[in-house]
C-alpha cells in the first residue's frame, strides 16, 4: 500500500498524467511498478510482445532498428519525462523496434493488459488514456516525417545564404 | 512585450556597397565533408565591423559572387570568418581558396539578431544544419555579455554525428556551467550516443521561461517553421521568435529585387526577420 502510494505521487507529478483525476492515478498506480536497466541491456526487443510500457523517470534510452548491411540504426532517443512504447496499445501487441539503455535507467514500468482492462471497464478513463497516447504518436509521426524529409542533406535549389 | 526588437538594417552606412574589397585568406578550416570555413584578413581596408546575422557578399575572381552570413566574432573586426558549404561552382570555389589566395568582399548587409534588445531576457538560439553559422556571431556576443542575459539555451540539430559544426566550442560552451546545450542528429549509427531526433524535440528538455524568452531561429526554411511553431506552443510570443530567411541575392543592396519576399526584400530588411511580420509569407508558396 506504502509502495502504491508513492507508485500514485510519481503518476501525478508526471506531465503525462497531468490533470487526471485522483482515483484514476490510483487505479493506474495499481498496473504500476518501479523497474531499472543497465547501460546496455535491453528494455524490450522488436518482435516480441508488447506487454508494457514505461515513464523514463532518469537515464536515455535508444530506440533502435537492426538493418542487413547497415547495422544498428538509432532512430530516436528519449529521456527523463518520456513515454516509452505504445505497441501495446494496437494489435497484434508486438513491439516494432528494440529499445536499449544508454545509461543506467530508472521507469515506472505499466502493464499494458492491466491498463487496456481497466480502460475497458470505464471508458472515460479509456478516453484520458488514449487521447494522452494520441498526442504522443502523433508527435513522434511529425517528428519522424521531419526526419524523412532529411531537410539538412537535400540539395539547396538555389545558393543558400546559410551556406 | 509585443512590438519587434529588430535592429534596422545597416545596408545603407556600408560604404560603396558595390565595390568589393580585397581580403587575404590567412586559414582554410574543413568543418565537414561539404562544409569548410574561411577566415580572411584586410588587404585594402582596417576591417570590417558588423553585426551578429549579417552576411557579405564573397566574391570569387573570375568565378562569380555569392551572399554568406558571417560566422565569426564580432568583437574581432580584424578577423573576417565565413563558414561555407560546397553546394555550387562560387561556393566550391570558395572551399578551394588556400592560405594566401586573394578574395572580394562587399558587405556588411542587412538586418542583425537583436542581441543588445534582448538583455534581461532568457535566449533561445535554435539552430538546424548551417544554420548554426549565422548564429555563432550572436552565440560569441552573448556569451562575451553572459551577465546581461537571463537563462541562455542553445539547441543544434544536423543530420548526422560528421555533419556537426564547430565541434570543439560545441564541447567548450556545453562544459561551462552558465549555458545549457543540447545536440541532436537526424540519424546516426550505434556508436552516437548523444540524442537522435529533429532539433523541436530538444526543447522540452530547455530551461527557459517563455514569457520572458528571445530566440533565434536559423536553419532550413522547413525547420525554422517547425522551431517557430514549437516555441510558440510552449509560450514564446511570436514577435520575440527571430528568424534568418534565404533567398537568392544578387544585388545585396534592394535594387535587383531577386531576394524578394513580398513586400519586403531579404537582403535589405532581412536577412532577420520576427516571425510575426513573415508567418504568413512562409505559407504562401509562390513566394
Amino acid at each position: 500500500m506504502t509502495a502504491q502510494r508513492s507508485l500514485k505521487d510519481l503518476l501525478a507529478e508526471h506531465p503525462f498524467f497531468q490533470g487526471l483525476e485522483e482515483p484514476y492515478l490510483e487505479l493506474i498506480a495499481g498496473c504500476a511498478r518501479n523497474v531499472r536497466f543497465n547501460a546496455g541491456s535491453y528494455i524490450f526487443r522488436e518482435g516480441e510482445p508488447a506487454t508494457e510500457f514505461f515513464l523514463i523517470r532518469y537515464g536515455r534510452v535508444s530506440i533502435e532498428v537492426h538493418l542487413p548491411e547497415r547495422g544498428t540504426v538509432t532512430i530516436q532517443t528519449l529521456g527523463e519525462g518520456d513515454v516509452l512504447g505504445w505497441s501495446w496499445l494496437v494489435p497484434p501487441y508486438r513491439n516494432q523496434f528494440d529499445a536499449r539503455a544508454l545509461t543506467l535507467v530508472r521507469a515506472l514500468a505499466f502493464d499494458g493488459a492491466c491498463i487496456r482492462n481497466k480502460c475497458a471497464e470505464d471508458p472515460r478513463l479509456g478516453y484520458e488514456i488514449f487521447s494522452r497516447f494520441a498526442r504522443i504518436i502523433a508527435e513522434r509521426l511529425q517528428a519522424t516525417r521531419l526526419q524523412l524529409l532529411d531537410m539538412y542533406g537535400a540539395a539547396p535549389r538555389r545558393q543558400p545564404l546559410h551556406a | 512585450m509585443t512590438e519587434t526588437l529588430l535592429v534596422r538594417p545597416e545596408t545603407a552606412r556600408t560604404p560603396a556597397p558595390m565595390a568589393p574589397t580585397r581580403w587575404r585568406v590567412l586559414r582554410r578550416r574543413r568543418e565537414t565533408h561539404d562544409t569548410c570555413t574561411l577566415e580572411l584578413e584586410p588587404l585594402d581596408t582596417d576591417g570590417m565591423a558588423f553585426r551578429p546575422g549579417q552576411f557579405n557578399m564573397l566574391y570569387v575572381f573570375g568565378i562569380g559572387e555569392v551572399p554568406i552570413s558571417i560566422s565569426g566574432d564580432p568583437a574581432q573586426p580584424d578577423r573576417l570568418v565565413h563558414t561555407i558549404r560546397a553546394v555550387g561552382p562560387v561556393s566550391t570555389a570558395l572551399c578551394a581558396r588556400k592560405a594566401g589566395d586573394v578574395i572580394g568582399v562587399r558587405g556588411p548587409f542587412g538586418s542583425a539578431w537583436p542581441v543588445e534588445a534582448a538583455e534581461g531576457y532568457d535566449v533561445v538560439v535554435m539552430a538546424g544544419g548551417i544554420g548554426l553559422a549565422p548564429l555563432r556571431p550572436a552565440i560569441y556576443h552573448l556569451l562575451q555579455h553572459r551577465g546581461h542575459y537571463g537563462n541562455l539555451v542553445l539547441l543544434y540539430g544536423a543530420r548526422t554525428p560528421r555533419d556537426l559544426l564547430y565541434v570543439r566550442e560545441l564541447e567548450r560552451w556545453r562544459g561551462r556551467f552558465d549555458v545549457q546545450v543540447e545536440v541532436t542528429v537526424d540519424h546516426a549509427g550505434a556508436g552516437w550516443f548523444g540524442h537522435v531526433g529533429v532539433v523541436t524535440t530538444l526543447l522540452p528538455r530547455a530551461h527557459f521561461d517563455p514569457e520572458e524568452t528571445v530566440a533565434f531561429v536559423c536553419g532550413p526554411e522547413i525547420m525554422m517553421r517547425f522551431a517557430a511553431k514549437a516555441l510558440m506552443e510552449r509560450g514564446v510570443a511570436p514577435e520575440r521568435i527571430y528568424l534568418s530567411m534565404e533567398r537568392n541575392m544578387k544585388c545585396a543592396i534592394g535594387l535587383c529585387g531577386h531576394c524578394q519576399f513580398g513586400p519586403v526584400f531579404i537582403c535589405k530588411d532581412g536577412p532577420v526577420f520576427d516571425f510575426a511580420r513573415v508567418a504568413r509569407l512562409l505559407t504562401i508558396r509562390e513566394l
